[in-house]
């Protein structure tokens, strides 16, 4: 399916938490577990995610197609508490487009504080 | 720990907690097995603080997604939604309305502390019969009644009366009541400012105003204290202002004179004039007290047998001042809205199983596409409550609209506000019967589609007959047909009760008749000359106006002044009691029964020339000379009235003086300058009648301008025309009738609505054996047939106990009647076809629909 641009920029600016969990299954398909334990990783112990958050952030990106899971397609036998993720050509876009869309803000911050000692 | 976790997730939705509930419980252990034992109390700590919100946040998400989903399916079932939301407004709109008029009026106790023990007191027949204040007090019998009982923490005596006021705005003609210094403390009601009235003697010319008045005549001028007026002519001092809400003795009283009284007042036992108001004294029951006044009026009897021994004494609470006929009205129309909010009940839940009936495979869908039940018994919960808080909002405003419509039923005889407030607790009552019907049958497909196999319903075709569910409707058509023939039986009954009263014949013709009150002031015109001046300048002058055929003067008009009785002697007969045999007495000028419509007998009018030097004559009806005189002629006889001897010169019509639905004392008419000498300003001719025959609002301007060129002080109230007089008889009556004729209508409009939805779903149920039928060589016309006669025996199932019903009520109204039997044959004949013709119009279209089924579109279908 193609992806269309209107339909990624009506999801964006995306919450954090989603944004981190794009992050994560763009790296490979992985369960909730895994996944905090990415977020976790990757910030350095900044984020660290609860199940709730997670889970209802999980709900919300399946529900928009930006994630599936992979196994429930292949109709096999799953254990229900380890469920993998996977991310969709469609969310691989939408986090790319925040990723611009963060970097431009960057960018613009950047303008402003130019030549002035950098805020700490 | 991981248990703890589990409780916590049931804050989630159900769907939810399904779906992931086992994943968060395996990162939540797994996080917990890998933290240190000082981040494991930091874990449990943030999974509390975190799982709530995000919980309500989900739960959000979904009540987002119902609302969205609701409103797309509602929009495209408009009619089925406009329906609901329609009946939920009727039913709570009109119940709120009635109760809260009927709780008004009927229970909720007065505004005045302690309501209880305030009990109203005056003269009555011995037997006690009646109802209210029978005959008024003499100061001689309260102020024994006072002395000699025990029963009372206090006791006060009141006057009503009528004078003009001027002083602060325009000259106004007021309602006043002179109030004995106890009436206003035991009342219990504190000035908002100023004080009430410390002895009489005092405060004779002081004066206490209503807080409606201080606001219309003084601006609600906070100095008002102190301020000077003139009442009738005489200097008046304001020294108090009662608060808002306070009325007494009923609405129409505007301000409190002190009642004061002279030795001499107590010399006559019959001079009644008096109202007498008491608070009981803790712990003294009504019926005690009652008892106490009825061995003091015993008593009293017997030591003044000349003038008290028919005299009793009427009792009552100050609460049931009302008369039997509004009660029985207000619980009238509770009845009926009852009835519409049964019929509410029962048309929201065949609606609403009509609809679950339509959405079954919906819900089966859904269901098979992995909707759990929690899922689709939340969405249909949204629907249901979507649709009641709509109805229930368009109620409110219909209460709102429809609660002045009732305020003619409150009796003006209470000391209450005109209107009644919405009554909130009401509101609720309605809402929460119209809120339960909606859910409980809004819910019932969705506990259906999760018990059902997915494929059954899925599967289903419309082969199945439809079996339980359609019974259920069926009943709940026949409650629906039941109501209405109750409701249209009931006030088919009041329709007529209505009609026979305005078929009777006031004994005058109000058409064309301009009416208005011009009290003269006393003691400005204590001289009958300068009053009769008065009188003809404003006549001559009214009568040069074009248009007008005719004017006179009277003391009161019929129906409204419906007092005025008085007792005549006859030379040569037996003295009769004035409380049995008097007679009602008018002073009219010239030309009253022309002006009035009042048939003329025999002898002459009273004239000009009836001076006060001259004989003293009167025109009587023809029941008083009925009375006095039978089978002779009554001119030239003489009879006694007022200490003075009066020759009969003419006899005319007789007329309702008392109102349509009483029975009224024969009339005399006397010349208006004979009133004697010494007679109180109230029995002055001071309403002036108009007949005319053009535009009434020009009449209206020239007759200010002739009365203001005459005497510019004089004020001109109650502008109206005789017929507004006549119908004011009927007015509460036809009020009632408005709201049953509605509510009537709605139940008939309703239960043709739902024989109509019951028959189209069974057309369409059946449509397959019906075409099968048409098939195999039917009729067309006997399969119409059999629709018909389903719709007809759904009527008569609910026909029967309705009518029964009906009755019941009918007879319980009965004083309402006004002598129409409850089961009039007309009425239940009329209703009955009405109950018939809407199931007729239910069921055609279902029978056309079953007529033009064609074998081949139903097999196609298949």
């Amino acid at each position: 399916m193609p992806v269309k641009d209107d339909d990624v920029d009506a999801l964006l600016p995306l919450p954090a938490a989603a944004f981190h969990i794009l992050l994560a299954l763009s790296a490979g398909d992985c369960h909730g577990y895994g996944i905090i334990q990415d977020v976790e990783a990757r910030t350095s112990g900044a984020l660290r995610l609860s199940p709730g958050t997670l889970y209802r952030t999980i709900q919300r990106l399946l529900e928009q197609g930006l994630i599936e899971e992979p196994r429930k397609l292949s109709r096999a036998r799953v254990d229900p508490r380890r469920r993998d993720y996977r991310i969709t050509p469609f969310g691989a876009a939408v986090a790319r487009a925040e990723t611009r869309r963060l970097t431009e803000l960057v960018r613009l911050a950047r303008n402003v504080w130019r030549g002035a000692p950098e805020p700490s | 720990m991981i248990r703890l976790y589990r409780a916590l997730l049931h804050l989630y939705p159900a769907s939810f907690r399904r779906e992931y509930g086992d994943e968060m419980t395996e990162v939540f252990a797994q996080s917990y097995a890998d933290a240190t034992l000082p981040g494991r109390a930091g874990l449990v700590l943030r999974a509390v603080s975190d799982e709530i919100p995000n919980a309500l946040a989900v739960h959000w998400a979904i009540l987002i997604q119902d609302l969205r989903y609701t409103v797309r399916t509602l929009n495209r079932a408009r009619g089925f939604a406009l329906t609901a939301i329609l009946v939920t407004a009727l039913g709570v709109g009109a119940n709120t309305a009635a109760f809260s008029v009927a709780d008004f009026v009927l229970l909720r106790p007065l505004p005045f502390p302690d309501p209880e023990s305030l009990v109203r007191l005056c003269e009555g027949p011995r037997t006690g019969a009646g109802w209210g204040c029978m005959n008024e007090l003499s100061p001689a019998n309260y102020r024994d009644l006072k002395t000699l009982s025990s029963s009372f923490q206090a006791m006060g005596a009141f006057v009503g009366a009528a004078a003009n006021l001027v002083g602060g705005g325009e000259p106004r003609r007021l309602g006043i009541t002179s109030v004995t210094p106890e009436v206003l403390p035991l009342l219990g009601v504190e000035p908002v400012l100023g004080r009430v009235f410390g002895s009489a003697d005092e405060d004779r010319s002081s004066i206490v105003i209503s807080h409606g008045l201080w606001h219309s005549q003084f601006g609600g001028d906070p100095g008002v204290l102190s301020r000077k007026v003139n009442l009738d002519g005489a200097p008046y001092t304001i020294i108090g202002v009662m608060p808002p809400a306070f009325y007494f003795p009923d609405r129409g009283t505007q301000l409190w004179t002190a009642l004061t009284f002279q030795p001499a007042d107590f010399e006559d036992r019959t001079n009644t004039y008096m109202h007498a108001v008491g608070r009981l004294k803790a712990g003294v029951t009504f019926e005690q007290a009652r008892a106490e006044l009825e061995s003091l009026a015993a008593r009293m009897s017997r030591d003044y047998p000349a003038t008290n021994a028919e005299t009793g004494v009427s009792f009552f609470r100050m609460r049931d001042n009302m008369s039997p006929r509004f009660r029985t009205m207000l619980i009238a129309l509770g009845g009926a809205t009852l009835c519409l909010l049964l019929l509410t009940c029962a048309s929201l839940a065949n609606l609403f199983l009509a609809r679950a009936t339509a959405r079954e495979r919906e819900l089966a869908v859904r269901a098979a596409l992995g909707a759990g039940k929690e899922r689709l018994v939340r969405q249909l919960i949204t629907e249901s409550v979507i649709l009641t808080v709509l109805g229930g909002a368009a109620g409110v405003a219909l209460a709102a609209a429809s609660v002045p419509v009732f305020s003619s039923l409150v009796p003006p005889t209470l000391p209450l506000a005109s209107q009644p407030g919405l009554d909130l607790r009401v509101l609720a009552l309605a809402l929460v019967f119209t809120a339960l019907t909606g859910l409980g049958f809004g819910l019932l497909p969705a506990l259906r589609a999760g018990r059902r196999t997915e494929f059954d319903a899925l599967r289903d075709t419309n082969r199945a007959g439809g079996g339980r569910k359609q019974r259920v409707r069926a009943v709940l058509v026949t409650v629906e047909v039941t109501m209405s023939v109750i409701l249209l039986i009931t006030s088919g009954l009041l329709i007529r009760a209505v009609w026979r009263v305005q078929a009777i014949d006031p004994g005058f013709v109000p058409q064309n008749v301009l009416t208005l009150n011009t009290p003269l002031a006393r003691p400005k015109y204590d001289d009958p000359v300068r009053r009769y001046q008065f009188y003809q300048r404003v006549l001559t002058a009214v009568r040069a106006l074009p248009g007008v055929e005719n004017a006179a003067f009277t003391t009161g008009l019929p129906m409204v002044i419906t007092g005025l009785i008085t007792r005549v002697e006859v030379p040569g007969q037996e003295v009769r009691s004035s409380r049995t045999a008097g007679a009602s007495h008018r002073w009219v000028t010239p030309d009253y029964f022309r002006t009035m419509g009042i048939p003329f007998r025999r002898g002459r009018d009273v004239e000009d020339s009836d001076t006060s030097r001259r004989q003293s004559v009167a025109v009587v009806s023809a029941s008083f000379a009925e009375r006095y005189w039978p089978g002779q002629d009554p001119i030239g006889k003489t009879f006694r009235h007022l200490d003075q001897t009066r020759t009969v010169v003419g006899v005319v019509g007789d007329i309702k003086v008392r109102g349509l639905e009483r029975t009224s004392e024969p009339q005399m008419y006397l010349p208006a300058q004979q009133v004697p000498e010494g007679l109180p300003g109230g029995f002055d001719p001071k309403d002036l009648v108009i007949r005319h025959a053009g535009e009434e609002d020009a009449l209206i301007s020239a007759v200010r301008q002739i009365i203001r060129a005459v005497d510019p002080e004089q004020p001109i109230s109650n502008v109206r025309t005789l017929e507004q007089v006549v119908a004011g008889e009927t007015a509460t009556r036809r009020a009632q009738l408005q709201v049953l004729g509605v509510l009537a209508a709605v139940a008939v409009l309703l239960s043709g609505v739902g024989i109509y939805g019951l028959l189209a779903y069974t057309v369409s149920q059946r449509a397959l054996e019906i075409g099968v039928r048409l098939a195999l060589g039917a009729e067309p016309s006997r399969v119409g047939r059999m629709i018909f006669a389903d719709g007809m025996r759904l009527a008569l199932t609910g026909i029967l106990p309705g009518m029964l019903c009906a009755y019941a009520a009918a007879r319980g109204m009965n004083a309402l009647l006004f002598g129409v039997p409850p089961s009039d044959p007309a009425t239940f004949a009329t209703a009955v076809a009405l109950a018939l013709l809407m199931a007729f119009a239910g069921s055609l279209v279902p029978a056309i629909r079953a007529v033009r089924v064609t074998p081949m579109s139903v097999l196609r279908a298949e």
